[in-house]
């Protein structure tokens, strides 16, 4: 998927990596906090326009990977790649225009509870482009209305919304720069079965219109069998495996097979027989 | 590639109009994109047909495709019959995804009388000021039932917990406390020695500084400190408790916020306050013996001795019966303004704010109506 490119002026555009050449490349990452190795030499590669839903035990440092690939985390050892530049080797502005090409969606969303939900959504707008208020605040209801917000939410302060609200809203924040890569820390916990289903085909929706590559931590089997193109499942600071659902349903992993065919899985993939 | 990024030619090719859009179609340039875009919506077009060619779009995101799509209704509105052609199919849900945007009307915010603001804000204030001491008095109420139920059964005393808020608002605030009135003492002795040697009465510097230690600076000093020391961190916890529904979660569980939270901090204050007052008072004492006795050349004993005639009994009262007042204040507002805060972090900084401005001020003002008081029993 090549049609939806760097955001940045022509001038500037970066020699063009090979499309086959993976969005993501995490190559022998190390993070430890005090004595306490979290991630030991991790590889992982997520390819460009694919979901990656990304499983592993709690506290087994699933968002550590993605906090420290987005640069919230210090690794100690290892190369990250994003669009095929090293981030360590890059300077400030480069980095910053790294950073315009992917959005976050935090775990409990982390919009600015001073700020309206439509100020929150024009806040990359206001920092980074020159536009006029009135371009933005179509932009920023667009994107309310495409996260399947009505537009009356706008006006409301994060206090004042529910969980599910809260994660669409910040999904659209994070999605108001058309970047390339999301990243989702377990963007459907917390919301009921039917939310959660609806975040799902949003986020595949959202994957086609826009030309997406997601990345996304999660516990949840529902979003696994329905989004998620391919799995990398973490365990004991490494990727034990990666493949699509009907892969790491086959493997022979223990642990894989605790998780995909463990109690709570079980009528999932019964289901899915009968 | 052009030279311009992004551009909008006009044509005409068989009685209609054709708007061909070329370029990177993308939010970094929609800041160059919609002036093209205005400048097509301000013109009426001609042509009862328009087509706008965007089979030379490099490359299109959501702020390209809604432009657009808004040029597109513009012209429609304007009863042109305008479709777009050329669409590379792989931006066809993009752009599709567009159209079912931004159809109803933009809350937009009502243009203000700056002269009806005023107004409003002003009336605001007063019904905000009349709510404030209604609150204020309805908490202390509160406060006092729930103490009047502690009373009751003592075991429900959580006495770890008033120790425990002491430990805090009270015994950690020593060093400072002392520090500040210990250079405030002195700094009121250098004063008085360096203004009154002119009139030969340098010896009632020890009158001045012992009276007005006692009864005024001392417990001035010291409530002001622990408002903006104690009171603000109260609220701050308080408040970000409640916005985490931590406080429901106590009331739910059956148990009293007030008896709880806010009984054994209101309680460690007015413990707290006397005996802060106190040893402030010494430091301020201390601090002024000391500057007598290197810049005014009075020994501690003379310093002492004229100490002891110049107060009395009352002077050291008149200070120490205002200090658990002064506690019990700083507790209440402190308290109210935590549990004021709503769920944003702007509210919780306003509402400290708020909680450490009311409570210097009441402080104040009871410290006045408290030399009302005394002067008129002549103490």
């Amino acid at each position: 998927m090549a049609n939806i490119e760097s955001a940045q002026p022509a001038s500037k555009r970066p020699e063009t990596v090979p499309d086959n050449y993976p969005i993501i490349r995490v190559r022998d990452v190390w993070v430890s906090f005090g004595d306490h190795a979290v991630l030991k030499g991790l590889d992982l590669d997520v390819r460009r326009g694919e979901i990656l839903g990304f499983v592993g035990a709690s506290g087994g440092g699933k968002s550590v990977l993605m906090r420290s690939i987005i640069g919230l985390v210090k690794k100690q050892k290892g190369t990250i790649e994003v669009f095929g530049k090293d981030l360590d080797r890059l300077s400030e502005d480069e980095r910053n225009a790294v950073e315009r090409r992917w959005g976050v969606l935090f775990q409990h969303g982390a919009l600015f509870s001073s700020l309206t939900v439509r100020q929150n959504i024009q806040f990359p707008l206001r920092e980074y482009l020159d536009l006029s208020q009135r371009l933005m605040d179509e932009i920023a209801i667009a994107k309310l209305e495409m996260v399947g917000l009505p537009a009356f939410v706008a006006e409301k302060y994060p206090s004042q919304l529910s969980g599910g609200m809260i994660k669409r809203a910040a999904l659209a924040r994070s999605l108001v720069l058309d970047p390339e890569i999301v990243f989702l820390d377990e963007p459907t916990s917390g919301l009921d079965p039917i939310s959660a289903g609806e975040f799902d085909d949003l986020i595949k929706a959202l994957q086609q219109t826009l030309g997406l590559t997601v990345f996304m931590v999660t516990h949840d089997l529902d979003s696994l069998h329905n989004a998620c193109d391919r799995i990398a499942a973490l365990a004991d600071g490494k990727i034990i495996a990666t493949g699509t659902i009907d892969e790491m349903l086959k493997s022979d992993h223990p642990w894989l097979r605790a998780y995909f065919h463990g109690k709570r899985a079980a009528s999932r993939v019964n289901g899915r027989k009968a | 590639m052009a030279a311009q990024a992004v551009s909008l030619n006009r044509k005409e090719e068989a009685g209609r109009l054709v708007l061909e859009a070329t370029g990177r179609w993308i939010s970094s340039f929609a800041g160059q994109i919609e002036p093209l875009v205005i400048d097509v919506e301000a013109r009426k077009p001609k042509a009862a047909s328009v087509a706008i060619d965007v089979s030379h779009i490099e490359q299109l995101d959501t702020s390209g495709a809604w432009l657009i799509e808004r040029m597109r209704r513009d012209l429609e509105a304007k009863g042109a019959a305008a479709e777009i052609v050329g669409l590379n199919p792989r931006y066809r849900i993009l752009l599709d995804e567009v159209q079912q945007t931004n159809t109803g009307k933009n809350a937009q915010e009502d243009d203000h009388n700056p002269v009806v603001d005023t107004l409003s804000s002003l009336g605001e204030m007063s019904v905000s000021f009349v709510k404030d001491t209604a609150e204020f008095i309805q908490f202390l109420g509160a406060s006092v039932v729930s103490l009047g139920r502690v009373l009751v059964r003592p075991w429900t005393f959580r006495f770890t917990a008033v120790v425990n808020q002491m430990d805090r608002a009270g015994f950690r605030s020593i060093p400072i406390i002392v520090l500040i009135l210990f250079l405030i003492g002195g700094i009121l002795a250098q004063q008085g020695i360096f203004h009154f040697r002119k009139f030969g009465a340098e010896t009632f510097v020890v009158d001045m500084v012992g009276i007005l230690v006692l009864r005024e600076v001392g417990v001035l000093i010291t409530s002001i400190m622990i408002a903006g020391r104690s009171g603000s961190a109260y609220t701050a916890e308080l408040g970000s408790m409640k916005m985490r529904e931590e406080i429901d979660a106590l009331r739910v569980m059956g148990r009293d916020p007030m008896e709880i939270l806010i009984l054994p901090r209101m309680i460690a204050l007015i413990i707290a306050l006397p005996l802060l007052t106190f040893i402030g008072s010494m430091a301020a004492l201390f601090g002024g013996m000391v500057t007598a006795w290197l810049y005014g050349g009075f020994t501690p004993e003379v310093f002492l001795e004229r100490l002891r005639d110049a107060i009395s009994w009352s002077t050291f009262w008149v200070g120490m019966i205002k200090a658990p007042f002064m506690g019990a204040v700083i507790g209440l507002v402190a308290c109210v303004e935590g549990l004021r805060v709503q769920g944003s972090a702007e509210s919780l900084g306003e509402h400290t704010t708020a909680s450490v401005v009311k409570s210097i001020f009441l402080v104040i003002v009871l410290d006045g109506a408290f030399a009302i008081f005394f002067a008129s029993i002549d103490w």
